[in-house]
């Protein structure tokens, strides 16, 4: 009846994490009880869960990306901890058993489920702001996307209490993934979880691939494009690219561990290396995914808080799209340790040197955009600064171990671990954060305390160096990564550091939910009434804060790059004559999302627990939803050109 | 939502003029053909991970049958004419849309769905001789990528048959509503992007078995 | 979503409005001719048989250019920029992803002992 399912599966003798699975039941609990107090189910169900306006989304997914930093930092927080203590003879505080699951967990969530949230997000809320556009062009299709990556979320999650996660690390390489070595659940967690919410990105970069190329403000040529959109765009082609890689290498595990096939298996000829090949050629590209759109974020902030245009525009979207196709040349480097010749692992090396060119050109760029500027020291600036100095090295060391023979010596230590939490860190997450306090003025209509935002920057900052800084030197001792406990005590010190640096990013998370909370509070003093804050360049500061569910009352006409800043120097025509208003038809909301998501997390768990009736009924109610959805005829509602009028009367008023 | 409304604002200037790229949002057919394309190209990126699978592990037969021995040619020759000339009416099939002619639609989809479900029966038929000979995925790496790869884009033709029952019945009760066009028009496309999928599977698969 | 109320010349969609009878039967004539020529060819001994792969990625790749010609119309056109460059990408990744991964799985299995043969060597 329940499959591979029984009460073994919850676990009541392990302390740690069953007390972990009731304090988020009761926090979940109790939120659930609180919405239904103050009766804000309807406001929510309405406004928020079947909400497909894009601003929506894009909150949603960064509220989503925060939960699970603060899971993943968990994580992180008990590995650090561990090896602080399980020196020499001593064994810690975490089973291996255990320990394994949390640094697989810790990896998968940070990247699937906080980078790429956090990234989508972003793209959601400021893509068509940018573009001068009321939605992406497939708004329903979005609202799918988002709840796709939520069921994802949940089955990683759900392996807390229920049964175990993987033990094999982020990428589960098998052989070690295949039934015969990893006989239960956690892996087919990992795998259902990652292959619903990659559907999920899929369409995503379908959407703003197309959102990005057809439709643009009138005069929105591509030569007058924010960076923001160009990077955008190049990560999404990627997602196109690369994430079906993803599903297709998956698939085959998957086959292998279900239905006894044999891609990846010791015997009957199974190749595990093409695995590891597969799966980097995903990977690789992933990288640029991520740190892509966060480029465009410091690029856009630079030039803001500047008070200048970009610093060489052509270039920097050249190096984009130079980028965008290099990343797909590069993956061997990955497993340069594999095995290939000399001469495949020279090729392979010299490409990574290469692709750091572009990107070398966009720091230049970034440099001299603040050159000669004046320079606006803003939370938004912070992150972008200490990007600029952090991911610097994080790329040295990186041409470090593009060079295989390095990469023989430093390969799977602590060295490498340090490198790409370096850029991952200094890259993508600063460049989260950077969009996060540039762009909350223009979802919410407040902006948030500068004051708690530079300490937490300070502290994740410091926190950083601290943390991983002492990492480099403890891979170039010889600590590998993924162990348990280490017999060196000499390297105990560097561990202790490491973990005051946790320690110190620990604040920096909570000063930024403190931040967020005392914004809130006092938002009454720090509203922005302008809709542009920061002296913006681009289209979305022309718009009030928050902006109406229609983003623009009227198309705006784009005059050259950099729209908003140019129509600032030209004055506004507007003022003198109200324009003619007309309806605007808008998507309207629709369940279909959520309740995709619904029937496709059963599915998934029941494949999980083998729980085949569940796995029919998952599917089938899939099918129903959307075929369901496929009849809905009256997909638009209006918005009468008299409030829209309204609307643009009451934001002249001061 | 009606991002296409705002194309009646004109450009300044002569609207021949302007270049493409600054001419405002474009029409939603256009939007939801060229989404549907990149769907299309992922799809295709999906395959040549199959494909790249294949060739790897193509001569991984672990002592059991290789392609030679188990492929049948003819057989194979048929399903591509099936295939090919489902292209065909499937094309009939738009044509007749772009007509709004429901008979002619009817018709020419049941054309296609026909000649789709002789090709998946060939197919299927061909998988349970093979697995009823022992030569099931289970039975060497090579078959595990040979029943993965053909298989998905049997899984594919499969889809599209249901897609094709749907869409007809969409017809019938919806009528050639534009967001029913829109659809038809996807369809089609997926249709023909199964063939240019099925070239590569007859060529490498089938007809590289000599090598 | 509400339909447009002017057709901009702008942009093109695949496959739509630019097909005919004629076109589609062009189409099949060229695919079946192409189709028959491959098998042809792969059962034939009147060709030097290393060309004969060559010749069938020839004829494949031909087919698929007569497949996306005929039947999704795409052509190098202006109006058709994007569809054309995304095609081009598309092909870029899948030409990487399999002759890169035959590429690199070969040159591991030339360097390293096989899988299989290693747990042989273990037992």
């Amino acid at each position: 009846m329940f499959g591979k399912l029984t009460w073994d599966a919850i676990p009541f003798n392990q302390p740690i994490p069953f007390a972990t699975s009731l304090g988020v039941i009761a926090v979940i609990g109790a939120i659930v009880l609180l919405v239904l107090w103050k009766g804000w189910t309807r406001y929510l169900w309405d406004e928020w869960i079947t909400s497909v306006d894009h601003k929506r989304l894009g909150v949603m997914y960064a509220l989503l990306a925060l939960v699970m930093l603060v899971r993943g930092f968990t994580d992180a927080m008990m590995m650090r901890s561990q090896l602080a203590l399980a020196a020499g003879g001593a064994e810690g505080y975490l089973p291996p058993e255990h320990y394994n699951q949390i640094f697989s967990a810790h990896g998968t969530i940070m990247i699937f489920f906080v980078a790429m949230p956090f990234v989508i997000g972003l793209m959601n809320f400021a893509i068509p702001l940018q573009l001068g556009i009321r939605d992406v062009a497939f708004p329903v299709l979005n609202s799918v996307s988002f709840w796709l990556t939520a069921s994802g979320v949940l089955l990683v999650n759900l392996s807390l209490f229920i049964g175990s996660f993987a033990r094999t690390g982020w990428l589960v390489y098998p052989p070690l993934s295949e039934l015969a070595y990893s006989p239960d659940v956690g892996v087919d967690y990992y795998l259902w979880a990652l292959q619903i919410s990659g559907v999920g990105t899929l369409l995503t970069g379908i959407n703003f691939t197309t959102t990005i190329l057809k439709l643009r403000a009138p005069g929105m040529g591509y030569g007058r494009m924010p960076v923001f959109c160009w990077t955008a765009l190049a990560s999404n082609l990627l997602i196109i690219a690369a994430f079906p890689i993803l599903t297709a290498t998956f698939a085959m595990l998957l086959l292998d561990r279900y239905l006894g096939f044999h891609f990846f298996t010791t015997d009957a000829g199974g190749h595990a290396m093409m695995y590891i090949n597969l799966i980097w050629a995903w990977g690789h590209p992933e990288v640029y995914i991520l740190v892509l759109p966060a480029f465009g974020v410091f690029s856009e902030v630079i030039a803001t808080f500047s008070g200048k245009p970009l610093f060489g525009y052509r270039s920097m979207v050249a190096a984009t799209m130079g980028i965008c196709v290099l990343s797909f040349m590069v993956w061997l480097h990955h497993f340069f340790t594999m095995g290939a010749g000399a001469d495949v692992n020279a090729f392979f090396g010299v490409m990574t040197m290469i692709i750091a060119v572009p990107t070398g050109v966009k720091v230049f760029n970034w440099l001299f955009t603040l050159y000669g500027g004046r320079v606006r020291f803003s939370s938004p600036l912070m992150w972008a600064l200490g990007f600029m100095c952090t991911f610097v090295i994080g790329g040295m060391t990186g041409v470090l171990l593009s060079i295989p023979p390095a990469d023989f010596v430093l390969h799977n230590s602590l060295f490498l671990v340090a490198h790409f939490h370096n850029v991952i860190i200094g890259g993508v997450l600063f460049g989260a954060f950077a969009g996060y306090v540039y762009w909350f003025p223009k979802a919410f209509g407040f902006t948030l305390d500068e004051r708690l935002g530079k300490a937490a920057f300070w502290c994740w900052l410091v926190g950083f160096y601290l943390a991983f800084m002492p990492l480099y030197a403890l891979g170039l001792m010889g600590a590998t990564r993924r162990m348990q406990h280490y017999h060196e005590t000499g390297w105990q010190p560097l561990m202790i550091v490491a973990l005051a640096g946790a320690l110190v990013i620990l604040l920096g998370i909570v000063l930024t939910g403190l931040q967020l909370y005392v914004s809130i509070r006092t938002r009454a003093a720090r509203i922005d009434r302008t809709g542009d804050p920061w002296n913006g360049r681009t289209l979305e500061w022309s718009i009030a804060s928050p902006p109406p569910p229609w983003n623009f009352s009227t198309l705006p006409q784009v005059q050259g790059a950099d729209a908003y800043w140019g129509m600032k120097q030209a004055g506004r025509e507007a003022a003198a004559q109200e324009p003619e208003w007309q309806d605007i038809h808008l998507p309207r909301s629709t369940p279909v999302g959520v309740v995709l998501a619904f029937f496709a997390t059963f599915a998934g768990f029941a494949m999980i627990w083998h729980i085949w009736w569940l796995a029919i009924v998952g599917i089938a109610g899939l099918t129903v939803t959307a075929l369901a959805h496929a009849w809905r005829v009256d997909s638009e509602i209006t918005v009468p050109a008299r409030d829209i009028a309204e609307h643009e009367r009451r934001r002249q008023r001061p | 939502m009606s991002l296409a409304d705002d194309l009646t604002t004109p450009v300044e200037g002569d609207e021949d003029k302007t270049p493409y790229s600054e001419r405002g949002p474009a029409p939603v057919d256009v939007v939801a053909g060229f989404g549907f394309w990149l769907f299309l190209l992922s799809d295709i990126v999906m395959f040549s991970a199959f494909f790249a699978a294949y060739a790897v592990l193509v001569d991984h037969t672990a002592g059991g049958p290789d392609g030679l021995k188990l492929f049948n040619r003819t057989y194979v020759l048929i399903e591509t004419m099936c295939l090919l000339l489902s292209s065909f009416t499937c094309g009939l099939c738009s044509l007749a849309i772009e007509r709004r002619d429901a008979r002619g639609t009817y018709l020419w989809a049941a054309a296609t769905v026909l000649l789709g479900a002789t090709f998946l029966g060939l197919e299927l038929s061909e998988f349970s001789r093979m697995i009823a000979d022992g030569a099931g995925p289970t039975r060497s790496a090579f078959l595990s990528a040979f029943f993965t790869l053909v298989g998905t884009h049997g899984l594919h033709v499969t889809l599209g048959l249901l897609w094709f029952v749907s869409m007809m019945a969409q017809v019938a009760t919806l009528g050639f509503r534009p967001i029913v066009v829109r659809r038809l028009l996807c369809l089609t496309l997926f249709w023909h992007a199964l063939d240019i999928v099925w070239i590569g599977v007859f060529t490498i698969v089938y007809l590289g078995a000599r090598w | 979503m509400s339909e447009p109320t002017t057709t901009a010349k702008a942009h093109r969609t695949p496959g739509k409005g630019h097909g005919s009878v004629a076109g589609y039967l062009a189409g099949l004539g060229f695919a079946v001719v192409l189709t028959l020529t491959s098998f042809w060819a792969a059962g034939t001994d009147t060709i030097w048989e290393p060309a004969v792969p060559i010749l069938l990625a020839a004829l494949a790749i031909g087919q698929m250019g007569v497949h996306v010609v005929f039947f999704f119309h795409i052509s190098s056109g202006p109006g058709d920029a994007n569809n054309f460059l995304a095609l081009l990408f598309g092909v870029f990744v899948v030409g990487l992803v399999v002759f890169g991964s035959m590429l690199i799985m070969a040159n591991l299995d030339a360097n390293m002992v096989p899988m299989d043969k290693l747990m042989r060597m273990q037992r």
